[in-house]
Parts: structure tokens; sequence; C-alpha cells
């Protein structure tokens, strides 16, 4: 019943998203007052009714019906409530629901946070939003309805694939989807900026949190998806350059760029046709992300659905929707005029070469993640493209840019004064300078190219701290003034520090890998391996069971100079619904190194493979992503945003209705 | 294909449960065994997504890594190992394509787009540097308003 609920729910929310696509488009473009109002509600039944459909499903889900195919196939009772309700988007259906279940919440919120914009902006905004609601709606109903019923029921289900029974994967669809689809908020915008003809501004600063949130939400999705990558796969790998993995980074790498060039937008009045099309770009590849994880034109571990009506489905959605808004792209942005001039050396000029190189960067992923696809489909080779492609590629890219992220927000608007600047960096370049001896000191006769990323994220990290204490004229002015000033900073300057430091802190994490250590060896209980002055002891293995599997738990004692650090417990656990064995690790950290082991197999005789890794800095790169995410946050409470400055240029808006330059 | 791809996915589960180079694989002598390791980081496991074979615990991955060793035991030079492993498996084994005209766009693709990025870029700011920018007239309404500011009270 409540199944039947929600997927009537969801056929309703079909309509009424069909209603908000076309309504209040048609009423903004005749001015009709009424017409266009239609979308806000719209908005808010539609983001109601996918709500409950979400809820039925996580209902069928918690209840067990086993009369619901997909919690069939994906659900057993024996599986921890947790899992029972984030196993909800553990699979292609109920994926597509937390995607379309995302978007409507992204449409409430701009119906209900927008009080400030032109009706005319918003009922297009809405409607474009509406659109996209219409065709993964249509996709869900036709191609991967998650509410399909079969009788009799299932006397159990199949259960949810052990590795997807954990906390890390558990919470990164969300975020990752979070990030994806709110970069379609942006994409609305840009579209209805591209329709009125109209990008100022005001058009920027009411973008620009949309695209601030997105951004923040999927940087702790991919995080947290390599978070995941690292203690499950049980030798400590982070990054794989794996296509699912690029889906997501492609969106990341645009994202950041249209941040920095919507930044221009509204202080400046320049770059407008660019940004718009880096909106575009932005929520085009996050399409193609869900396209490529979903359609199994890549098979990984994350890919779950391989089928090829939905492929075509898809393909079709991103047609409609990438080759619509680049041709309304093409018509439209010839008329939007640049406005502002500025020097090349200018932080105008430093945020057109942070998008020349981070667009760049993403093509270049692009290039690598589709490239074999398409050789394969023209009869060429198969080919693989691993890591060693990435790091001659995009890599060398990725060092000028964080070079000159250090130095751009040092340059002043309009016109810089570069030697300026880079006499005002002396600070970090003997911080870089010291960083760099001492790191090629300690590892003499090691990866030279680790030292020199190490040296990146020092100039990068130290460059960032100089330019916040230049703001508050630390040590130029009394301490009280400095502090005074430190306050009265707005809180977006804070966000750009935070995030930039955050990416120096990441910067350290990648680059210290190449120091890791490893131990492998076969122990027979009361063996031990000696690893980067640690001596870990198996003591025992013990079976225990848990909730869904049977645990095999290793005991080791860790121990520096004899004295007991931790003791650690590693474990292989087999889910026999599955027949699999996935590997729990356990990891030691002191923030500034990790130790890292995993339990391997054993032998009749009782040995067990035990793998000890030492890893330096390697919390680095995820407490950078948070540092990262954090100073969006904290941008995005800038008082910018609020009431105050956004009701000005919303009137300034408001002010001037529906005029296109080109009609 | 579909048949292809499920059996992928079933070896990729299965490739969770054991894990990389076992020490049983490993050889006496460690310069080889550290041969055989780079060696063995630059080999695609071949039912994996992207990880070496170095990393992957499939059981492909091992035959493999002992297809290496073994070749490095008879006196085989790194390149000659990574050959031969080419020779048997295809160059969908290779990590880093090989560069040949199919992989052309590939690797010189990059590059060559942030050149015209770049040198796109600098042509365009010198451009309007030379060029003021046309500036928007004021709507009537702004006008409106603009006057009205000018002379004080706020629009």
């Amino acid at each position: 019943m409540i199944t039947e609920l929600g997927h009537f729910a969801l056929i309703l929310a079909l309509f009424v998203a069909m209603i908000q696509s076309t309504v209040p488009m048609i009423g903004a473009a005749r001015r009709h007052v009424g017409w266009m109002a239609v979308g806000r509600s719209c908005a808010l039944i539609g983001f109601a009714l996918t709500a409950l459909a979400m809820l039925s499903l996580m209902h069928a889900y918690v209840t067990s019906d086993f009369t619901v195919i997909n919690v069939i196939e994906n659900s057993h009772t024996d599986k921890p409530l947790l899992y029972k309700i984030t196993g909800v988007w553990g699979n292609h259906e109920g994926s597509m629901l937390l995607w379309v279940f995302m978007l409507s919440l992204c449409a409430a919120a701009v119906a209900l946070f927008s009080d400030n914009l032109p009706p005319a902006l918003r009922a297009r905004v809405l409607a474009v939003q509406g659109m996209i609601a219409v065709g993964f709606l249509l996709f869900i109903l036709l191609t991967s309805n998650p509410f399909l019923r079969t009788f009799p029921a299932a006397p159990n289900g199949n259960g949810l694939n052990p590795v997807l029974q954990d906390p890390g994967l558990a919470f990164h669809p969300p975020f990752l989807y979070l990030g994806y689809v709110g970069f379609s908020v942006a994409f609305a915008f840009a579209v209805a900026a591209l329709i009125e003809g109209r990008v100022d501004a005001a058009w920027a600063r009411w973008v620009r949190p949309w695209t601030l949130a997105s951004w923040c939400a999927l940087t702790i999705g991919i995080a947290m998806g390599s978070w995941w990558a690292y203690y499950t796969l049980g030798w400590g790998g982070w990054w794989f350059w794996d296509p699912v993995e690029n889906a997501s980074f492609m969106p990341w790498l645009v994202g950041t760029a249209l941040i920095h060039s919507s930044i221009v937008v509204e202080k400046r009045d320049t770059l407008k046709s660019w940004t718009i099309l880096l909106a575009i770009i932005t929520f085009s590849l996050s399409l193609v992300g869900t396209f490529l994880v979903r359609s199994g034109v890549l098979t990984s571990v994350h890919a779950f659905a391989t089928d090829p009506e939905r492929g075509t489905f898809i393909l079709l959605l991103l047609v409609a929707a990438i080759g619509g808004s680049l041709t309304l792209y093409a018509i439209r942005a010839p008329s939007l005029k640049g406005g502002g001039l500025f020097a090349p050396i200018s932080r105008e000029g430093a945020l057109v070469l942070n998008n020349v190189l981070l667009s760049c960067g993403c093509a270049t992923v692009f290039l690598g993640t589709l490239y074999p696809l398409f050789l394969d489909a023209m009869g060429g080779p198969k080919l693989s493209v691993g890591f060693p492609f990435f790091n001659r590629t995009f890599a060398p890219m990725m060092v000028p840019m964080i070079i000159a992220v250090g130095i751009g927000p040092m340059l002043a608007w309009k016109r810089g004064d570069l030697l300026g600047a880079l006499q005002r960096l002396w600070v970090a370049y003997i911080a870089t300078a010291l960083v760099l001896l001492v790191a090629f000191y300690l590892t003499y006769g090691g990866p030279v190219l680790a030292v020199f990323g190490l040296g990146l994220a020092a100039w990068l990290g130290s460059a960032v701290l100089t330019e916040f204490a230049e703001r508050v004229r630390l040590f130029r002015v009394p301490l009280g003034d400095s502090l005074r000033r430190a306050i009265h900073l707005p809180r977006s300057a804070y966000g750009m520090s935070f995030a930039h430091f955050g990416l120096a802190v990441s910067v350290a994490g990648f680059a210290a890998s190449a120091w890791d250590k490893e131990a492998i060896e076969i122990l027979k209980p009361g063996g031990s391996i000696a690893i980067a002055g640690y001596e870990l002891t198996l003591e025992s293995v013990t079976r225990v069971p848990g909730p869904n599997f049977m645990a095999d738990d290793a005991a080791i004692r860790v121990t520096r100079d004899g004295k007991l650090v931790k003791m650690m417990h590693p474990e292989r656990r087999f889910f026999p619904l599955q027949k699999q064995t996935t590997s729990e690790t356990s990891i030691r950290t002191n923030f500034l190194t990790d130790l890292y082991v995993a339990l391997g197999e054993s032998d009749t005789q009782g040995d067990w493979t035990v793998r000890v890794y030492w890893k330096p800095l390697v919390p680095w790169i995820w407490i950078g992503c948070v540092i990262m995410a954090f100073g969006g946050v904290v941008s995005l409470s800038d008082r910018r945003w609020r009431v105050g400055a956004a009701a000005r240029s919303a009137r300034r808006g408001m002010a001037e209705p529906v005029t296109a330059a080109g009609e | 294909m579909r048949r292809f791809l499920l059996l992928i996915a079933i070896l990729m589960l299965v490739a969770t449960a054991a894990r990389a180079v076992e020490p049983a694989e490993r050889l006496a002598d460690p310069g080889l065994e550290a041969r055989a390791r780079v060696i063995s980081s630059q080999l695609r496991c071949l039912v994996c997504q992207n990880e070496s074979i170095d990393e992957s615990g499939a059981d492909l991955a091992h035959d493999i890594r002992m297809f290496v060793r073994e070749r490095l035991v008879a006196g085989n030079t790194n390149a000659a190992v990574i050959q031969a492993v080419v020779d048997r498996y295809g160059a969908f084994v290779l990590l880093k394509p090989p560069i040949e005209p199919a992989t052309y766009v590939l690797w010189y693709g990059p590059p060559t787009l942030l050149a015209i990025g770049l040198l796109g870029t600098l042509i365009w700011l010198k451009r309007r540097q030379s060029t003021p920018a046309e500036t928007a007239p004021l709507s009537t309404d702004e006008a409106r308003r603009l006057d009205g500011l000018m002379r004080g009270n706020d629009a």
C-alpha cells in the first residue's frame, strides 16, 4: 500500500514537473504574474511528492517488504538497519530516485530562498529545473522503476553487496549527488539568463551561493569515496583515475573554475559569457558522470547497472540537455557584452589563468576517461589509460596552477603589481626553501618528485598565510589593529584562505604518498613485523560472528621501543549470503602518519598473511578536503549573500523586467 | 557483451577477497623482486578497473605477477618482460598507453589544448586592451533611477 502511494506520488511528481517546466516559462515570456508564480508552488509540491516516494521506498526497505523487486534484489532481513536505509541508494533504481529527490530539494530551495529574485528570472530558473526533473522522472518511471512488485513474495532478499555495507560508502552517494544536482541550479540560472539575455553582477551574486554549496557537497562526496577506497581496498590506495572517479572529478574541476569566474562577473561585470558556458559545462559533466556510471559503458566497483536501454535513454537526455543549452548559448552568448577592462597582470588575469588551467585539466581527464571508449567504438585497439598518463599530462598542468594560487590573491583588481606581490611573498620563499631542504635531507636518495610536491604544498600554504597576514597588516600596525582588521574581514576572504590552505594540505598528502613503506609477511600467531620503528605482533586470530557475516578478527599488538602503542584489530569478514569476503582494515593515525594493517588469507596451517603499511601525511589528503569544504561553507556565510546586500541588487534587477538583448 | 561485463563484475567481486602481492610469490633475490614490483606497478590487472597487478588480488593478476617473475629469473630486461606480457595479453595491459598514431590525440591533445588555451587567452586579453569595451547603454528604467540618485533621493 505505502509502496503504491510512493509510486503514485512519483507519477504525480512527473505531471507536476511538466507543469513546472512550461507554465512559468510561458508566464515569464508574457509577463503574467500568476503563471510565473506557478513555478514556486510546483517546486514545493514536487519536492513533497518525491520526498514521499523516497520515504515509501525506505519504508519498504526498513520493513523488508519482499514483494518489491528492488528490495528483494538489494536487501535482506539480517542486514543492519543503517544499511537497510542506505541500501535504498546502493542500487541503480534507488540511486536515481535519490538523484531526483535531490533535484526537487534544490528546486524547492530555490523556490523558498529567492524572494529577492526578479519574478521572471525565478520563474525561468524553476522552469528549467522542471525540465530536468521531467527527463529524470521519465527515466525512472520508464526504465528504472524501484516500486515494481512481484507475487508471491520472496522468502528473503539477496542482500546488499558487502562492499557497500560500510558507513563511508553509505553516505558517499548523497553528498556526491547533492553536488552533481546542486550544479543544476547554476545551470538553470545560466539558461534563464540566456533566455533573458542579461547577465550582471546581481545574477552572479544569486548563482554563487548555489555553486559554492554544490561544490562543498561534491568536495566532501569525492573525499568520502576516496577515503573509502583507502580503508577498504586493503593496500591503502586512494585514487585510481578510475573512470567512475574521473566522472565525479570533472564536474569538480569545472565547478571550481565556475566559482572563480563568477567572482569576476560579480566584482567586475566581465567574463560573463564564459561563466555562463562554465555553468552549462559543469552540469553537463555532472550528467555525463551520471551517464558514465549508470549506463554501464564502464564497469567498475561503482557501476551496478549494465543495461543498454537505460544507456540509450540517458544518452538522449544528455543530447537534449547539453545540446539544447549549448545551442541556446551559441545563439545568445554573442549578445552578452563584456564589461570592465583589466590588464593581463591583475586579479582578473589570475582568475582567467585559473580558469584556463582548470578547464584544460578537466579536458585532459575527459580525454583520458573517454578516449579509450571512443577508440574502442571506432574499432581501434583496446587501451588502458592509467595513472602514468594522468601523472604526465594532468599533474604538470596543476603545478603552475598551485604556484599561481599563491600569487593570484596578492594581485589587485584591474591592474596588479606582480613584482610587488612577489616581493611581499618573501616569507613564503623562506618557508618553501626550508621545507625543501629538510625534506630532501630526510629522504635523501628517495623520490625527488615527492620532495618537489611537498615544496609546492609548502609554497601554497605559506603564501596563503602571508596573504592573510598582509590583509590584516600583521606586524605593520599594532597587534590590536591587526586583530580588529581580522575581525572585520569579510567571511568570503576567510573562505578563500581556508579553501586554498586546504588545497595545500591535500597536496602535501598526495606528494608524501611516494614515501610509503610496506611490509607483507606470513605470520603465525606470535610472529611479528617491523616497520618504520614499530613492531607489530600477531597475538591471535579469533572467529567472531557479526550481524550478517562471520569475522576473523586478528589481535595485533603494536609496540614502539618496547612500549605498547595500540592493539589493532584488522578483520576478514565472510558474508555467507553473497559468498564474499571483505577486509576490514585497521588504521592507527596520529594525523601525521597512518599505520595501516590488513589481514590477508590464511593457509591450512593457521598462518596468516598480514599486510602493514606506513603512510606519512596520508590523512592530510582528506583533512585538506574537509578544510576546503569548510572554506566554502565559511564563504557561504558571508553577509553579502544575506538579506541586506542582496535585496538592493534584487531591486535593481526587478526594475529591469524582461528585456532580452536579442528581442 | 552483457555477459562479458557481468563476468568482469563477478571477477572484480572475487578480487576484493584476496589481495595484491602475496609473500609466497616473492623472489629470493631482492634486486629482482624490486624490479618485479616496478614492472608490476606499470601493468594493469585486466579484470579490474585501473588497478595495477601489483595492487590487485584477482587470480589473473597473480598469474601475470608470476609470469613477470619467471621472465625476470630467466634473465630478461624490464623492457623485454613488459613486451612479453604485451605479446600475451595485448596493449590493454599497459597502464601507460603506448605513443602511436592511434593515441596521438590522447597524448598530444592535452598539451596542445593548453597551448591553444593560453595563447588564445593572451590574444583575447591583448585585443580587449586595445579596443575599449562597449558599455551597454542604460535602460530607461536605470536612467530614471540614476537621475533620481543624482538628485539625491534614492529611486
